[in-house]
């Protein structure tokens, strides 16, 4: 029992620094709206264990504690898809920021036109 | 004749450059170095020998290299632009026979092939591992997704008219960029030809895994 207490004390704070992170325009709506619906059902889970278990059955799977487990690897593997969309675009942006600093670095350069050896 | 640049990706070839600049500048003056993040004095050779550098302070692969010199190319009205290695692998005597078809203009792309041999052993010292297990299935599978039959499909060795070198892009900045020329050319209806180039195999060059780095990069860029 104590541990469902510290774990809703512990959902609530993050919920707040959800909320915190929102008004600082750390985060976007649409990253609000994700992150406090995550808090949620994850408070409603400590709270009721037994729902996990009513939706396992409705879905089709045996224990609710498997359910919990299949949709947070789900859940961990789009994020992992969207991390890597992410970082493959930072790779090509850094590519273009070396690329204009090469072509300005050579343009402040003293021009000698290609001169042949002698 | 038309305005020809050389770009030169280079990484950490400063035993190279000197000469492969000096060779080049036999046929052509109009030589761009990409110095891809050298630890060494590749930069500083390639200045030395007559070449124009620009530098990326990082290494970025050399897909992004030839971009950086392709777009520079572009920008100061070059209507041929050469793709040429800048680790001695290449010959420079051979670019004038490459650019040939895109000043008759028959082509819009002109690739060097290491196996149109036409008499003269094209892949010198190429590990026949490589020619076997690598470069056929390689091929292979060239011509299921792009429908280009070539002899040779990882060539470093290309001509471009000012044409395709504007519409081709090359978004992949590592070792993909031999398949993504490829792949453009077929989207974008480029007239394209090969011509024997005679490679002097120094290294191995890109191997099996190599291979698969390569097919992911490519998978990657129609996924994401």
């Amino acid at each position: 029992m104590i541990i469902k207490i510290i774990l809703l004390l512990f959902f609530i704070f993050a919920l707040s620094r959800v909320v915190i992170k929102y008004k600082d325009r750390n985060i976007n709506l649409g990253e609000l709206i994700f992150w406090v619906l995550f808090w949620i059902i994850a408070g409603i889970i400590v709270i009721l264990p037994e729902a996990t278990s009513f939706i396992a059955q409705k879905v089709g799977i045996g224990r609710g504690a498997d359910l919990v487990i299949y949709a947070s690897i789900v859940l961990l593997f789009y994020m992992i898809f969207r991390m890597f969309v992410r970082f493959e675009k930072m790779e090509k942006n850094i590519t273009k920021i070396v690329r204009e600093i090469a072509v300005r670095g050579e343009s402040s350069e003293p021009k000698t036109e290609n001169r042949k050896q002698t | 004749m038309p305005k020809v640049m050389v770009i030169i990706p280079a990484f950490n070839e400063e035993n190279e450059i000197f000469n492969v600049v000096l060779d080049v500048s036999k046929y052509f003056s109009n030589i761009v170095v990409i110095d891809d993040g050298s630890t060494d004095k590749t930069g500083e050779k390639a200045k030395q020998a007559g070449a124009r550098v620009l530098s990326h302070i990082i290494n970025r692969g050399q897909g992004a290299a030839l971009l950086t010199g392709t777009l520079y190319a572009i920008e100061r009205g070059a209507e041929i632009i050469v793709h040429f290695d800048g680790d001695g692998q290449h010959t420079a005597s051979e670019i004038p026979k490459l650019i040939e078809p895109i000043l008759k203009n028959e082509a819009d792309v002109v690739l060097g092939s290491r196996f149109l041999t036409q008499g003269i052993r094209g892949a010198l010292g190429i590990p026949w591992s490589k020619k076997y297990f690598i470069l056929l299935p390689a091929r292979i599978f060239t011509c299921f997704t792009t429908g280009l039959k070539l002899t040779d499909i990882h060539n470093g060795l290309r001509a471009l008219n000012r044409k395709a070198a504007e519409l081709i892009q090359i978004t992949h900045d590592r070792m993909a960029h031999n398949s993504e020329v490829l792949s453009e050319i077929k989207k974008k209806n480029l007239r394209y030809k090969e011509v024997p180039v005679t490679i002097y195999y120094k290294k191995y060059g890109q191997g099996f895994f190599d291979g698969i780095k390569i097919f992911l990069e490519l998978l990657k860029g129609k996924i994401l």
